[in-house]
C-alpha cells in the first residue's frame, strides 16, 4: 500500500500543490475543476519522477507558515528602509559591501529557500554560493556592520530553516 | 459609511502605495551607483509596489462582486521567480566583473560563477 502510494505520489507536496494553483488558476472552486487539478498533480509529479530521483524530505508545514508571515513582515520593513535609504542616501555614502555566510544547512532546498528570503529582505541580495555548497555570498546595499548582517541572517532566517527542513 | 466606502478608500491607498514602492523602485535604479546596487532597488522595492497594487486590484475585484484569488497566484510566483532572476544577474556581474570583487570563498573554495571547469580558457 505504501510503496503504490510512493509510486502514484512520488512527491505529495507538490501533488497538493499542483492542485491548489490549478483551482486557483480556474479562479472558482468547483467539483470537476478539483478532480482535474488532482489529475494533474498526479501525472505531473509522475512523469517527471526521473529529474527528481530523490525523495522529497521531511517539511514542517506549521512552521514554514510562521516562517512565511515572519519573512512577510521583513519584506515590509525592508521596503521602507529600501526606499528610505535611496531617497535619501547620497551614493559616496552608501556602505555597500560583500558578507560571506558560512551556511549550516546542508540540503538544497533549504539552502534555495534561504537564498530567496535573504534576497527578499533587507537590502541584501544573494550573489553566488561557494564551489562546495557550505558557504552563500550575499550583496548588502547600506551596512556600518557587516558581521551584525551575517550573524542576524544566521539566527533570524537560517536557525529556523533548520527546524524546517529535517 | 458603508463597507463598498472603507474597501474603495482602501483601494486609493493600496494604490498610493503601490504607486509610491514602484516609483522609488525607478529612481533606486537611475541614482545607484554601480551595478549591484542597482540590483538591491528593483528585487525589493519592486515587490512591495507590485504585491500593493495587486492587493488594490483583489480589493476591487471583491466589492464589485468579480472576486478571485488570481493576484495571490501572481504574487506567490513573484516571490519565488524574484530571487532568481536577481541571483542570475548578480553572477552575471560577478562573471563580467562589473562590480567591486567578491572576497574570496572560505575553506579554498571557489564562488561557483568563478569556478574553472575543465576545458576553460583564461579570459
Amino acid at each position: 500500500m505504501t510503496r503504490a502510494f510512493n509510486w502514484l505520489f512520488p512527491h505529495p507536496y507538490l501533488t497538493v500543490l499542483l492542485a491548489v494553483v490549478w483551482i486557483l488558476l480556474q479562479g472558482e472552486l468547483t467539483a470537476g475543476m478539483a478532480v482535474f487539478g488532482v489529475i494533474l498533480g498526479t501525472i505531473i509529479p509522475r512523469a517527471t519522477a526521473n529529474w527528481w530521483p530523490d525523495r522529497p524530505m521531511g517539511f514542517r508545514l506549521g512552521r514554514m507558515l510562521g516562517y512565511m508571515a515572519l519573512v512577510l513582515w521583513d519584506i515590509l520593513i525592508a521596503n521602507v528602509q529600501v526606499a528610505w535609504i535611496i531617497l535619501t542616501r547620497r551614493n559616496s555614502k552608501l556602505r555597500a559591501t560583500w558578507v560571506t555566510i558560512p551556511l549550516d544547512l546542508r540540503s538544497p532546498e533549504a539552502i534555495t529557500v534561504l537564498a530567496g528570503t535573504i534576497t527578499l529582505t533587507p537590502g541584501t541580495v544573494s550573489a553566488d554560493l561557494s564551489s562546495d555548497g557550505r558557504s552563500l555570498l550575499v550583496h548588502v546595499l547600506d551596512t556600518p556592520d557587516p558581521d551584525a548582517v551575517r550573524d542576524e541572517i544566521k539566527q533570524r532566517y537560517e536557525a529556523r530553516l533548520k527546524e524546517i527542513f529535517v | 459609511m458603508n463597507i463598498v466606502d472603507i474597501a474603495t478608500y482602501a483601494v486609493g491607498v493600496f494604490l498610493l502605495i503601490g504607486a509610491f514602492f514602484t516609483l522609488v523602485g525607478s529612481i533606486g535604479l537611475v541614482k545607484l551607483p554601480d551595478a549591484m546596487t542597482r540590483l538591491h532597488a528593483p528585487t525589493k522595492v519592486g515587490t512591495m509596489g507590485i504585491g500593493a497594487l495587486l492587493l488594490a486590484s483583489m480589493t476591487y475585484a471583491f466589492i464589485s462582486g468579480d472576486g478571485s484569488l488570481r493576484e495571490i497566484l501572481i504574487m506567490a510566483f513573484l516571490f519565488v521567480t524574484a530571487p532568481i532572476s536577481a541571483n542570475f544577474m548578480s553572477k552575471v556581474n560577478i562573471h563580467r566583473k562589473s562590480c567591486e570583487t567578491p572576497p574570496d570563498a572560505p575553506d579554498e573554495q571557489t564562488w561557483s560563477t568563478l569556478a574553472k571547469r575543465n576545458g576553460d580558457t583564461a579570459p
